[in-house]
């Protein structure tokens, strides 16, 4: 299935090249866990900290379920970041 | 000690300046700042009196850390009672002003009266004087800030002062000091204006040697400043991309307001971001962000410096605006970009450095602009009253000449500069005001994170997002993460962000050492340089107390708890996509807990229990 990656602040640079806008579609399996997707783009762990599927935070605990994914789904995620 | 224990108090209309003691009481039970001028405030100003009269007063204030070497120790605040909303106006900056009106040896200055000509205040350490500033008066803060130091023939003399949208009466005026830093909500500049008072220079030379213990001081400051340099967030995400690594994220998440709080995502987020700021232009090959910048004693240099294209519309024939300037930071670029649904970074950065320049609440500004689109877009504006521009939702030329109209006060920049709720009242539609207690929102939406529609619902100063904090918590999972859509449990979490909000405003450091720093890193700091014991636990006491007192000072000027709400768009309309789609914010189930929790009957007033507790004025 295909899935948009979307990696921002200092994790841009770890996208395929040739992606925009922060954004990238990727094929991925049904059964993969958001920790294998963030292994595979080099992601380091720790900088994992907000992760969201679809605008929605998944905590640490449960980036290692398979099949939370479903085709079309946005998976974007950020370094520790703050403003305001 | 760390407070001078030296206030000066200027008559405006008898042209005197007077050097008093501080209260140190008062001093004792409100740390300074935000917190001892609002109580001198509470003490000296009618809470129903004329914002615009000569009986309000104008108060610049620092903390008793404000000019030391603490990290981000460079903070002073503007304290009056507001001609927006009525209500108290505290508004903080960063820059060099603070720390220098502090080595002149004040811990604040109060503005009373009005000059019957336009003046400015010149402070050499303990000297302080008024001079005419008629030739200042009609010219733009960069401009008299220039005049200003030609005068004073002193480069290094810090200054605040207020533009052109002051003197005409906008009523969300800034004050702007270092060019390009401002107290900018509540229109503290328009009170500057109102009593001619144009600039305040200042140079001291004392340095800070009153430190209460300087050696534990020096060991506290280490100590905090290593967390601020080890943390992710203050340490690398704040310097790299500053408060606009927000854009994407809060559009990610469904609460970023779009074209007047409509919608809650912009189909152009990306193009007005953080990142978007480091991309290389195709022009001329240099991005939008020049490098980034720090306030006085600043580890963190969250501050944007950025040039515009020179070929963009905006200023393809203006040289002068050809210059690294004061930058986008997160609020402005929502209020100027998403919230009137432009997606013209270059557009945007003009616009910034127009309100910089003629001194803008650059949200209240853009906020104000989406209400006039809206209401043009519904036909109630029409071209006969814009002059043929046509106002409409993603117009980039719209925005910049509405920026230059408001700058100046001229044509229908007057009726913008009323802010959107007396805009919209005037053109008979006040539900299209985005705004609590008068003041516009800034970028967050309130049906996307629930605790911010408490937090603006409640705030002392009108909608705001730094009373209270919570998107620390509901988004970025600072200090722990919470449920964004869930209301639940949000009353006690924006009161603990109320009251040590309140705490940090009042110490002359930046809320945004707050991302790494608790109250257990800044109280260390504090107590070894005050006298006295400051714990942790005694700085949350001193943030509520002050609360409780600048909610009595409104509550006295007939801003009752009434005026705890939202706009029904926000309390009715779902939003229309994203994890917000359908939600509204959940007020009425949060707002009982949260009086509950303050002490508060069920109509939002003090109990006698409350004032006893926290020993409030009469």
């Amino acid at each position: 299935m295909n899935i948009t990656l979307k990696l921002y602040a200092t994790l841009s640079d770890l996208l395929p090249s040739g992606s925009a806008d922060n954004a990238a579609t990727i094929n991925v399996d049904e059964a993969i866990s958001l920790n294998q997707i963030i292994d595979q783009f080099h992601v380091p762990r720790e900088l994992a900290h907000l992760v969201l599927i679809n605008g929605v935070f998944v905590c640490e605990t449960d980036r290692d379920q398979s099949g939370v994914l479903k085709d079309g789904d946005v998976l974007a995620i950020w370094p520790p970041v703050a403003g305001g | 000690m760390a407070w001078t224990k030296k206030l000066l108090r200027v008559d405006l209309s008898a042209g005197v300046c007077t050097e008093e003691a501080l209260n140190m009481e008062w001093a004792n039970d409100y740390l300074g700042q935000r917190g001892l001028a609002t109580r001198y405030l509470v003490d000296e100003v009618d809470p129903k009196c004329d914002p615009l009269g000569p009986d309000n007063k104008l108060i610049m204030t620092t903390g008793p850390l404000t000019g030391t070497n603490a990290s981000t120790a460079g903070r002073y605040s503007v304290v009056c009672k507001s001609p927006l909303t009525n209500a108290v106006a505290c508004s903080n900056s960063g820059g060099f002003f603070g720390a220098e009106l502090k080595m002149a040896g004040w811990d604040m200055i109060i503005f009373e009266g009005k000059a019957a000509s336009p003046v400015y205040l010149h402070i050499v350490d303990g000297r302080a004087q008024l001079h005419p500033a008629d030739d200042l008066w009609g010219k733009s803060v960069w401009e008299a800030d220039k005049m200003l130091h030609a005068k004073v023939q002193d480069a290094q003399t810090r200054m605040a002062l207020v533009g052109r949208s002051a003197e005409e009466g906008c009523l969300y005026a800034a004050v702007v000091n270092d060019l390009h830093r401002a107290a900018g909500r509540s229109g503290v500049g328009t009170v500057m204006a109102s009593k001619n008072l144009k600039a305040v220079a200042v140079r001291g030379t004392q340095g800070i040697g009153n430190i209460h213990d300087p050696k534990r001081f020096m060991e506290t400051v280490k100590a905090g400043k290593k967390v601020l340099a080890e943390n992710p967030v203050t340490g690398q995400g704040l310097p790299t991309y500053g408060t606009q690594v927000l854009m994407n994220v809060i559009n990610e998440v469904g609460a970023l307001p779009t074209r007047n709080m409509s919608e809650v995502q912009f189909e152009g987020a990306s193009k007005v971001s953080g990142e978007a700021m480091h991309e290389p232009r195709k022009t001329d090959g240099k991005p939008n962000l020049t490098t980034n910048g720090a306030c006085y004693a600043c580890t963190i240099a969250c501050g944007r410096i950025s040039t515009i294209d020179r070929t963009h519309f905006s200023v393809k024939d203006k040289p002068e605006y050809w210059i690294n300037s004061g930058g986008l930071e997160y609020e402005a670029a929502w209020a100027l970009g998403p919230d009137t649904g432009v997606d013209d970074i270059d557009a945007l950065t003009y616009c910034n450095f127009l309100c910089n320049e003629d001194g803008m609440d650059p949200i209240s500004f853009g906020s104000t602009v989406a209400a006039a689109m809206e209401l043009y877009e519904k036909g109630v504006i029409t071209d006969s009253h814009t002059g043929g521009m046509e106002l409409r939702f993603g117009s980039a030329e719209a925005l910049c000449w509405a920026a230059e109209k408001v700058a100046k006060g001229e044509g229908f920049g007057k009726d913008l500069g009323l802010g959107a709720e007396r805009l919209c009242e005037k053109f008979g539609h006040p539900e299209l005001s985005m705004t609590v207690k008068g003041q516009e929102f800034p970028a967050y939406d309130p049906r996307g994170i629930q605790g911010m529609g408490l937090a603006y619902a409640t705030s002392n100063r009108g909608a705001c997002h730094l009373r209270g904090y919570t998107v620390a918590s509901e988004i970025l999972g600072i200090p722990e993460k919470t449920d964004p859509l869930e209301s639940e449990g949000k009353a006690g979490l924006v009161k603990a962000f109320q009251d040590a909000t309140a705490a940090v405003d009042s110490a002359g450091l930046c809320v945004f050492t707050t991302f790494a720093w608790t109250l257990d890193d800044i109280a260390p700091q504090v107590d070894a340089a005050c006298e006295g014991d400051w714990s942790p636990d005694r700085m949350l006491e001193v943030g509520e107390r002050i609360w409780n007192m600048e909610r009595d000072f409104n509550m006295k000027a007939g801003i009752d708890g009434s005026m705890d709400t939202l706009p029904k768009r926000l309390l009715s309309e779902g939003g229309n996509s994203g994890p917000a789609k359908d939600r509204v914010n959940e007020l009425d189930k949060m707002l009982p807990e949260y009086y509950e929790l303050r002490g508060w009957n069920s109509s939002g007033e003090i109990t006698s229990e409350t004032r006893q507790k926290f020993n409030l004025p009469a």
